[in-house]
Order: C-alpha cells, then sequence, then structure tokens
C-alpha cells in the first residue's frame, strides 16, 4: 500500500488552504451603514484574536459597530495600496508602518494622530516606547501600535535533532556543519516558503546584522550612495549563497509559500529540522501541529553569531508592532468610531490575554504576570527576552522601504537565493534604488 | 444546429440600423477606449498610485525600454505563446475531430472532456500547486519518485508545468471549435473520398484539415492573443518564479504597477501588451487570406 496516511494527511491539508483562499476572493469589502470598515490579515490564529476584538467593541456599540474584512497577507499588500490609491480605503488600515506609512502619509491617505495621542497621553504610556518608531514620520504619528512585538526566531524540531543526534547551533559555522548530517538522513536542515520572498529576507536581515552590525542596512535607509556594496553586505550575502549551495533548504523552498503555512507543517513533521520564522510561528505550529508544541517538541532561539561578525549577538530583526492607521477620506463619523476603537478596542484584556496564549508578546506595557502565568510561558520569556534585550530591533526591510525599493529587493533576494545572480550583481540592483 | 423557421425575417428600416450598434458602442467605449486612452495618457506621467500623478515626459518609456527585464518577459511571454499553441492546436484539432463523430459515447466524453473549462484560472492553479508540491503533492504522497520532482521550483520545470496546465485547461474550448467546424464540412466530400478509396488518414488530411483553414486561424488567433493576457493561472501558480522564469508581459506589468508602486512603467507595459495584440491579431488574419470572415461552405 503505497498511500501513506501522512500523504492523506498532505492532501486533507491542501484542502483547506485552498478553501481559505476560494472563500477570501469572494468577500470583497463592503460598506453598510454608518459604521466604520476595517481591514486585516487573515490566517489563524492571529485572525481569530482579531476577530475577537472587533465583535467584543461591536457588542458594546449595536448600532455605529466595525464591520471587518479580512485578507491573506501578500494579497493584501497589493489590495490596500490599490484601494487607498483608487480612494476606496477602509477607515481601519492596517499595517506594519514604516516606508508604507510613509508613502500614506507624504500622500496625505492617513490621519494625523499626533494630537489625539497628546489628548490621550495614558493610551501612548501604555505602549512599548520603540513600538512608535516606524508609526512616525517627520516627527509625527500617523499610526497607532497595536497586536504584539514580532521578532524573528530561530525554531526547530527537538526530536529530529536527538533523532540525528546533534545539538542545536551557536554559530553560523555550526549550522553550515549541521547541513550535511541532516541531508545525510533525508531530512532537510531548514523549512522555507521561498516564494514568498520576505521570508529569504529574513536571512539577509540576520546576516548583515551578524556580520557587519545595524549599520550597514541604516546606510540604505539613510540613502548613502552605494551601501549595498559594503564588504560586509557582501560577506553576508556570499554566505547565504554558500548554505543555498551546501543544500541547507528544504527541497523545492522556491515554489512554497508562507502564506499555505506550508513552511510551518514542514518543520512540525520533521521533514525539516530548522526553521527561520517570525514569533508568530510559535501560534501556528501550536494550533496546527498536533501535540508538537505541547510535547515539547518545538525548540527556539535567537539566531546565533557569526565568528569574526561586529554585530551584537542580542540585536534582532522583525517587526516591533503593528500599525493601525485612519484613512484621511474616511468620513467624520466613521473617523469617530475608529478613534474609540482605538481607545477603548484595541489591546483590551481579552485580546492580550489571547495574545499571549498565542505565544507573543502584545506591545501593551504591564503584562509580565499574564506572561509568566500563561501556558506558553517558556516560549514567551524567550521571545520577550529578544525584543527587550536587543542593542537594536531592525524593522523587517521590505516594510522599511519604500515600496518601489521594496519590490526591487524581494526581486533580487529570490534571484540570489535561486543563485542565478552573485551578491556584486545583486549589490548592483539595490544600489539603483537607494533612496527611491 | 437548429435554424430558426417560420417568420420570414424581416429586415427593419435603414435608419434604424447604426443606432442598433449603440450599445456596443457604449459598452465598448466605456470599457476599452476610454481606459486604453487613460494608460496611454498614465504612461508619459510619474504616479506611485497613491499620491499626485506627475507629469514626465518620456522617463517611463526610457525606464521600461532600458530594462533588461523587458526583453526577459518579452521572450517568456513568446515562448509560452509558441509552445502552448504547438501543443493545442494539434491536440484540439484531433480531439475537435474524435468528438465530431456521432456516436453516443463520444458525446460522453465530450462532457467530460469539457470539465476543466468550467474550472476558474485560480481554483486550477490552487489545486495543481498542491498537487505538484515535491514535499506534500501527489507524488510525495503515493511514493512515487518521478512525481515528486521540484516542478514549480527549477525554471524549465516550472516553464513546462505553465504550459502543461494552460493546456489543461483550454484544450476542451478550441476542441468546441473545431468539432463544430468539422460537423460544417459536407458530408458529400468524405463520400467521394471513399468512392476514390482514400482511408481515413487520407481523409482527414486531405479533407478535414483544408477544409478546417478558417477554423484554425479562428482558434490560433484566439489562443496567441489570449496568450499576451495569461495572468491568473501563473500568478496564483507561480507568481513569475522562480525568479523571474515564467515571468511573462502581463504579470510584469503587475508587479511594477501593483507591487513596486511603478504606474508609469506598469502603463508602458500595457501599451506595447496592446500594440503587440493587435500586431498578431492583424498578422495573422493576414495569413488567412483576406477574405477571413467569409464563409468556406459557399455552395454547400
Amino acid at each position: 500500500m503505497a498511500l501513506s496516511r501522512r500523504s492523506l494527511l498532505g492532501l486533507a491539508a491542501a484542502v483547506p488552504a485552498s478553501a481559505a483562499l476560494a472563500a477570501c476572493g469572494s468577500s470583497g469589502p463592503g460598506k453598510s451603514g454608518g459604521g466604520a470598515t476595517y481591514w486585516y490579515l487573515n490566517g489563524q490564529p492571529q485572525e481569530g484574536v482579531r476577530a475577537g476584538a472587533v465583535d467584543a467593541y461591536n457588542k458594546a456599540h449595536p448600532d455605529d459597530g466595525i464591520e471587518d474584512t479580512t485578507f491573506q497577507n501578500d494579497a493584501y499588500k497589493t489590495k490596500i495600496k490599490t484601494a487607498i490609491g483608487a480612494g476606496q480605503a477602509p477607515t481601519i488600515i492596517w499595517g506594519w508602518g514604516g516606508g508604507t506609512l510613509r508613502t500614506y502619509a507624504k500622500a496625505g491617505q492617513v490621519e494625523d494622530l499626533t494630537s489625539w495621542f497628546e489628548e490621550h497621553s495614558d493610551i501612548k504610556k501604555s505602549l512599548l516606547a520603540t513600538s512608535f518608531d516606524p508609526a512616525t514620520v517627520d516627527g509625527k504619528i500617523y499610526a497607532m501600535p497595536c497586536e504584539n512585538v514580532q521578532p524573528v526566531v530561530l525554531y526547530y524540531n527537538k526530536k529530529v535533532f536527538d533523532q540525528v543526534g546533534v545539538e542545536p547551533p551557536e554559530s553560523w559555522d555550526d549550522i553550515m556543519a549541521l547541513v550535511p548530517e541532516f541531508n545525510a538522513k533525508g531530512i532537510a536542515p531548514f523549512s522555507l516558503g521561498g516564494q514568498s520572498r520576505w521570508t529569504n529576507m529574513m536571512w539577509l536581515e540576520f546576516l548583515f546584522d551578524r556580520i557587519g552590525g545595524p549599520e550597514v542596512f541604516q546606510a540604505v535607509i539613510e540613502g548613502e550612495k552605494n551601501a549595498w556594496s559594503h564588504p560586509d553586505a557582501i560577506a553576508a550575502l556570499t554566505k547565504v549563497q554558500e548554505l543555498v549551495e551546501a543544500d541547507g533548504f528544504i527541497k523545492g523552498f522556491s515554489s512554497i509559500t508562507a502564506d499555505s503555512n506550508a513552511d510551518q507543517a514542514l518543520l512540525y513533521t520533521g521533514k525539516a529540522a530548522m526553521m527561520l520564522h517570525g514569533s508568530w510561528s510559535y501560534g501556528i505550529q501550536q494550533a496546527d501541529g498536533g501535540d508538537f508544541v505541547a510535547g515539547g517538541g518545538l525548540g527556539y532561539m535567537n539566531f546565533p553569531p557569526v565568528d569574526g561578525g561586529k554585530g551584537d549577538p542580542s540585536n534582532t530583526v522583525g517587526n516591533p508592532a503593528q500599525y493601525l492607521s485612519i484613512s484621511s477620506k474616511a468620513t467624520t463619523e466613521e473617523k469617530k468610531i475608529a478613534k474609540d476603537f482605538f481607545a477603548t478596542g484595541v489591546l483590551q484584556d481579552a485580546e492580550v490575554k489571547a495574545w499571549i496564549d498565542n505565544g507573543s508578546v502584545p506591545v501593551r506595557l504591564g503584562t509580565e504576570k499574564l506572561l509568566a502565568a500563561s501556558k506558553s510561558a517558556d516560549f514567551l520569556e524567550v521571545n520577550y527576552g529578544i525584543a527587550s534585550k536587543a542593542g537594536t530591533f531592525v524593522q523587517s526591510w521590505d516594510q522599511a522601504l519604500s515600496p518601489t525599493a521594496a519590490e526591487t529587493l524581494l526581486d533580487n533576494i529570490v534571484k540570489l537565493f535561486q543563485l542565478s545572480i552573485s551578491p556584486k550583481q545583486f549589490a548592483g540592483a539595490l544600489n539603483a534604488v537607494i533612496g527611491k | 444546429m437548429s435554424s430558426l423557421t417560420g417568420h420570414p425575417p424581416r429586415r427593419p428600416p435603414r435608419s434604424i440600423l447604426p443606432w442598433l450598434a449603440t450599445p456596443a458602442l457604449v459598452v465598448f467605449v466605456g470599457f476599452a477606449v476610454i481606459p486604453l486612452v487613460g494608460v496611454f495618457a498614465l504612461s508619459f506621467t510619474t504616479w506611485d498610485g497613491i499620491g499626485t500623478i506627475h507629469p514626465s515626459g518620456l522617463t517611463s518609456w526610457r525606464a521600461v525600454l532600458t530594462d533588461p527585464g523587458l526583453p526577459h518577459a518579452l521572450w517568456v511571454t513568446f515562448l509560452v505563446m509558441a509552445v502552448s499553441w504547438a501543443v493545442q492546436t494539434p491536440l484540439s484539432i484531433l480531439l475537435g475531430t474524435f468528438l465530431a463523430g456521432r456516436q453516443r459515447y463520444r458525446a460522453v466524453l465530450g462532457v467530460i472532456y469539457f470539465v476543466p473549462l468550467m474550472l476558474s484560472s485560480a481554483a486550477i492553479a490552487i489545486a495543481y500547486k498542491a498537487l505538484l508540491d515535491p514535499n506534500f503533492g501527489l507524488g510525495a504522497g503515493l511514493g512515487l519518485q518521478l512525481l515528486s520532482q521540484d516542478w514549480l521550483g527549477r525554471p524549465g520545470l516550472a516553464f513546462g508545468v505553465v504550459v502543461f496546465v494552460v493546456s489543461w485547461q483550454f484544450v476542451p474550448f478550441h476542441s468546441l471549435i473545431y468539432q463544430g467546424g468539422v460537423q460544417q464540412i459536407p458530408h458529400s466530400l468524405y463520400e467521394a473520398a471513399q468512392l476514390d478509396g482514400a482511408g481515413r488518414i487520407r481523409q482527414f488530411f486531405s479533407i478535414t484539415l483544408p477544409q478546417l483553414r478558417y477554423t484554425i486561424i479562428t482558434s490560433s488567433t484566439l489562443m496567441v492573443v489570449g496568450s499576451l493576457t495569461f495572468f491568473d493561472l501563473i500568478f496564483v501558480l507561480t507568481e513569475g518564479g522562480p525568479g523571474d522564469a515564467t515571468r511573462v508581459l502581463a504579470l510584469d506589468m503587475y508587479k511594477r504597477g501593483f507591487q513596486a508602486s511603478l504606474m508609469g512603467p506598469a502603463s508602458v507595459i500595457a501599451v506595447i501588451l496592446v500594440l503587440l495584440g493587435l500586431a498578431l491579431a492583424l498578422l495573422l488574419r493576414r495569413l488567412g487570406g483576406r477574405d477571413a470572415g467569409a464563409s468556406q461552405l459557399e455552395g454547400a
């Protein structure tokens, strides 16, 4: 009998993913009554928490509630830009801050919330101070930080490590040494959803930081000429290609999408030993992996140092928070509802608790007790430790840059991982869009 | 085929005739001509899709025409067009001829062949993507090494998969066109051939194929011009990847416009697409002789 149980599970797993995508296509934006609209990302378990906050708010405000619509991550990034450009934006715009928010702010598409935060200084004080940086454009605040701190974490499957008889890596050299060990046993060293592109980018973010420190990418942000050709940048790009050449990533990584969580499945099914992914991955592993997380199968750590590198190994990369902005095209009434939602609906106790149960560290302060009491306390401690002790928290590159530069970056990252361009060609292509 | 019988067709007065075209004309102008003019105008501007539109002369044209990505996308587009035409046409003609027979089992098979046409491109792409997944797909599930290739992760294979899925989706449609074409060939031609002792294969090459000439032109025009706009299927299946191995022109336009927020260059590509489509359609009409619209069945 060639048909194994796992293969049936594989088929079964494919069905909900496609059903979810099909469902997302039919749920267009709808505006009804005087209520505000709110678009955000789907995908459990995060979607449930976001919907829970809206439901709670709507229950308290039956007449002027919020209508929510959900989208897949990569689809949303294009959809929201198009909608804003066409004047069809939702009242509440969910996002990652940074370069994209700067584009919106420069075009006058989002409300300036500086004075609102002055009036509601208690709210401002209740949120992590560092989370406001990507929400600020030229000294003005255009978004409210929400949800949680999302550092990128190196996950590993403890069972697979035991099976092969090896220890988690403590340096880049360890990583390179582990690669042949796992390959010899028919296990992929690293899972990677390479078609989503930003997944590959996380590798570069860490390697740039560990080898050259945060200054290397900061120079790009500041528009320094030929910043991508920095020797440390070239070294980092070379290192990642060495890992690809050594078969460090799962077979077929360039056709795997992160939106379908196929990369997550590779880790909890033991087809891959390690995975570099955002802190939200913990919640997905917990929800989808059966008893994988509960049974202590999931290991996690900060990205290890690179020998001879200048970067502080406590540094991290990822999303300092998620962000909610208000469309400047919304009606006064819609804006009023949105602001009321910000003040009384976002990061309330129930939502904070839900995030913590998923292994996330909310951007709201004063949650230490809840974190310690959670069933995910161990991961939260690591997650919170990485986020709070980080010397530098580098924002995800594609969000920190303008959409035009980010697209060139993502495009070339794929080619870099395909080994179809050299580190020098990569640097050349990106130097051309610095400051654009 | 049924024809209306009973009332003799009453010709409407001549003065009304031009007005009958009005609804179609309004729709055509509203949804084709005006956007076309808009895109043409946008190709001379710089716009990020969100802020204000700045006129910038030929900047966008220069940027696109000097970008090495353009010849590559053109090459991929033409390759998809040529290969999928070469795969689909013989298959569709054979299937169409087969289905044109009056036997009942052929009618039943015809219904089954028709199924892919009823599915949306996105659904087809998602299904194939799941089936071809090297780690959780059909090959891995059934334990077949041959099927568990890195189908969508290697440039050559991914291109082949795109052509295969496109063909799988559209062969039924073109078979239908050919079926209609074959059924209109006068039966007397075959009878005469039979009397002269021509076998089935000889009949196919000497009667069916030549008689299908205009059907081939019609079907090829649809295939070739249609392949310029392949987008949804490739977008969901490979997103133009791996790298840019399957990045056709339409996808390139979308990526520039909506992902990189460069509406000017994206409009340039849109204009190039329109010109290409028109040129190809004209060329195919020329190939089919001047009176491609005329019936080949005169006197039958």
